[in-house]
């Protein structure tokens, strides 16, 4: 560990965040283009081609707009809650994998912000510390509709959290299958290395296919914890006049903005490496030259993502939002039930590929 | 003491821990149950970062994950529902502060002695190096395996006592409106 390490360090940290940050801005552009499609209209035209520039004009216009804090603030937590939700989004986003690690000299780099043996975890840890910002938000402003969204969010984080932690388990549980594995792994680099190559030389071997019903079940609870339609009860506009941040204004409620496509991007590049295979592609080492195989993984990611990014802005142009008690009805009944089913399931399979029969 | 105090370790424990023992501290003096529930929260993310300091990060994030992600998250969702004042609440603070104090006094003398009499000087392992999840594991489901499934049945029995209290039957009149939506 020397100076060059700190600053390699420092380098993937400060890369990470300006790739979220851009990202976001591209998001927030694509759904209202692609929303706007769905509904037949233009959407932004005006700033730069196509109103590319759109996301950028808005920000500027939230950071100069007076922030109006309301008399019956709990200051202290109102200031910090825009905060709580940004950190958990980014640290979320850190952990990711966005390339192959390639060498340079003797020195090996990852292109992940860092890399954890205990990722996975880590990550859930932190998706179910961005309740937080939604409770103490609402709590804090001291008024009705807020403190209505903050109940909404708690209860619906708690129900889904369930259901996502038990999806996952089947990942960890399947990456010990991998040949030559010793056990499973909750690190998201090898995670993604143990879906390299192909089973029978066609079809890749990544985790959708042995576990589309886990996938099925993590990507509804990614919704649901990213609170966006058609589970955004927290911010329903027409019941709770915007939710947790109703008391919010200028570049705080930007904060939250920006949090929740955080959280877009990064649970989809996070489903895209626990199912899709990540960076997995195929590079042609040798036939290209070096610098575009080693850029290729990253642009692979990027598709798979941004596959999963466009289903999230798809389903939020097609679905009405959830009744409470539907929201209830699906994460209890359906999802936690559904995904112990699978759990138990798919621990007998593996368990019987692994170690035989238990009578043998 | 000065070669204790010479590694920066020492040091990040030193800090976190008067941080830990000043939010416990406030947690139980606080005017403001969500203030408490708040101190509550920095008090357990202080016994998370003792545990990364002790190379336990499985145990780190299962503190975070499961107390402060699920456990006060639930604390937080009872206030509110039931009453979140902003500013203090007076009614917090009671006369029973003496023996609730010795109370406490006593079982931190009782655990500590525990700690030191069974521990002792034992090393662990060395400091830097991130436990294994997979030797977690192997303890549970070897060495461990029978307390660990009483301490998993005793839980299972808990939750179902916990509906069973907590379930109310519907009169006819009710299951009857509940039929029709």
């Amino acid at each position: 560990m020397d100076g060059i390490d700190v600053l390699i360090a420092a380098l993937r940290v400060v890369g990470v965040f300006a790739l979220v940050l851009l990202a976001t801005i591209i998001n927030v552009w694509a759904e209202r283009k692609i929303v706007a499609d769905f509904q037949n209209r233009l959407g932004p035209m005006r700033a730069g081609p196509y109103g590319i520039l759109q996301t950028l004009a808005d920000a500027f216009k939230l950071m100069f707009k007076e922030a109006v804090i309301p008399r019956n603030v709990e200051r202290l937590v109102y200031h910090a809650a825009p905060f709580l939700a940004v950190v958990p989004a980014l640290l979320i986003a850190m952990n990711i994998p966005w390339g192959r690690p390639f060498t340079i000299g003797e020195r090996e780099i990852l292109l992940q912000g860092a890399d954890l043996n205990v990722g996975l975890l880590f990550i859930l840890a932190c998706s179910s510390m961005a309740v937080y910002a939604v409770v103490l938000a609402g709590w804090s402003s001291g008024s009705k509709y807020p403190l209505l969204g903050g109940i909404r969010g708690t209860a619906q984080a708690i129900s889904y959290e369930a259901a996502m932690g038990l999806a996952l388990v089947s990942v960890v549980m399947f990456s010990a299958t991998y040949p030559g594995a010793e056990g499973g792994t909750l690190s998201l680099a090898e995670i993604v290395e143990r879906q390299a190559g192909t089973w029978g030389g066609i079809v890749p071997r990544w985790n959708i296919i042995p576990l589309i019903p886990a996938f099925v079940i993590f990507f509804i609870a990614a919704i649901a914890e990213t609170n966006r339609a058609p589970f955004d009860l927290v911010e329903a506009e027409q019941e709770l006049t915007g939710g947790y941040f109703t008391e919010y204004s200028g570049i705080r409620w930007a904060m939250f903005f920006l949090a929740e496509y955080i959280n877009i991007f990064s649970m989809s590049a996070l489903t895209a490496t626990l199912f899709l295979g990540g960076w997995n592609g195929p590079t042609w080492d040798g036939v290209l030259p070096a610098w575009i195989s080693a850029i290729l993984p990253t642009v692979w990611l990027f598709l798979k993502t941004y596959v999963l990014v466009f289903i999230f802005f798809w389903i939020r142009a097609t679905l009405p939002r959830f009744r409470y008690d539907q929201l209830m009805q699906l994460g209890w009944k359906r999802l936690i039930p559904g995904a112990v089913l699978w759990l138990i399931l798919s621990t007998v399979v593996i368990g019987f590929r692994q170690f035989g029969a238990p009578w043998s | 003491m000065g070669e204790w105090l010479s590694q920066p370790v020492n040091w990040v424990y030193l800090v976190v821990g008067v941080l830990t023992l000043v939010s416990a501290f406030r947690v139980v003096t606080s005017q403001n149950v969500v203030h408490a529930a708040l101190f509550l929260v920095a008090a357990l993310g202080g016994v998370a970062v003792n545990f990364i300091l002790l190379s336990a990060e499985f145990v780190a994030l299962v503190v975070v994950l499961v107390y402060i992600g699920a456990v006060i998250v639930l604390f937080l969702f009872g206030i509110m529902i039931t009453r979140a004042p902003t500013g203090l609440d007076v009614a917090l603070d009671n006369d029973k502060k003496l023996p609730a104090a010795l109370i406490s006094l006593v079982v931190f003398a009782v655990l500590s002695y525990a700690t030191v009499t069974t521990f002792g000087n034992a090393e662990l392992v060395e400091i830097g190096t991130a436990t294994d999840t997979a030797s977690l594991a192997r303890a549970f489901i070897g060495r461990f395996v029978v307390p660990f499934e009483v301490v998993g049945f005793i839980l299972l029995a808990a939750l179902v006592g916990g509906i069973a209290i907590a379930r109310r039957d519907l009169t006819p009149l009710e299951e009857e409106s509940r039929r029709s939506v």
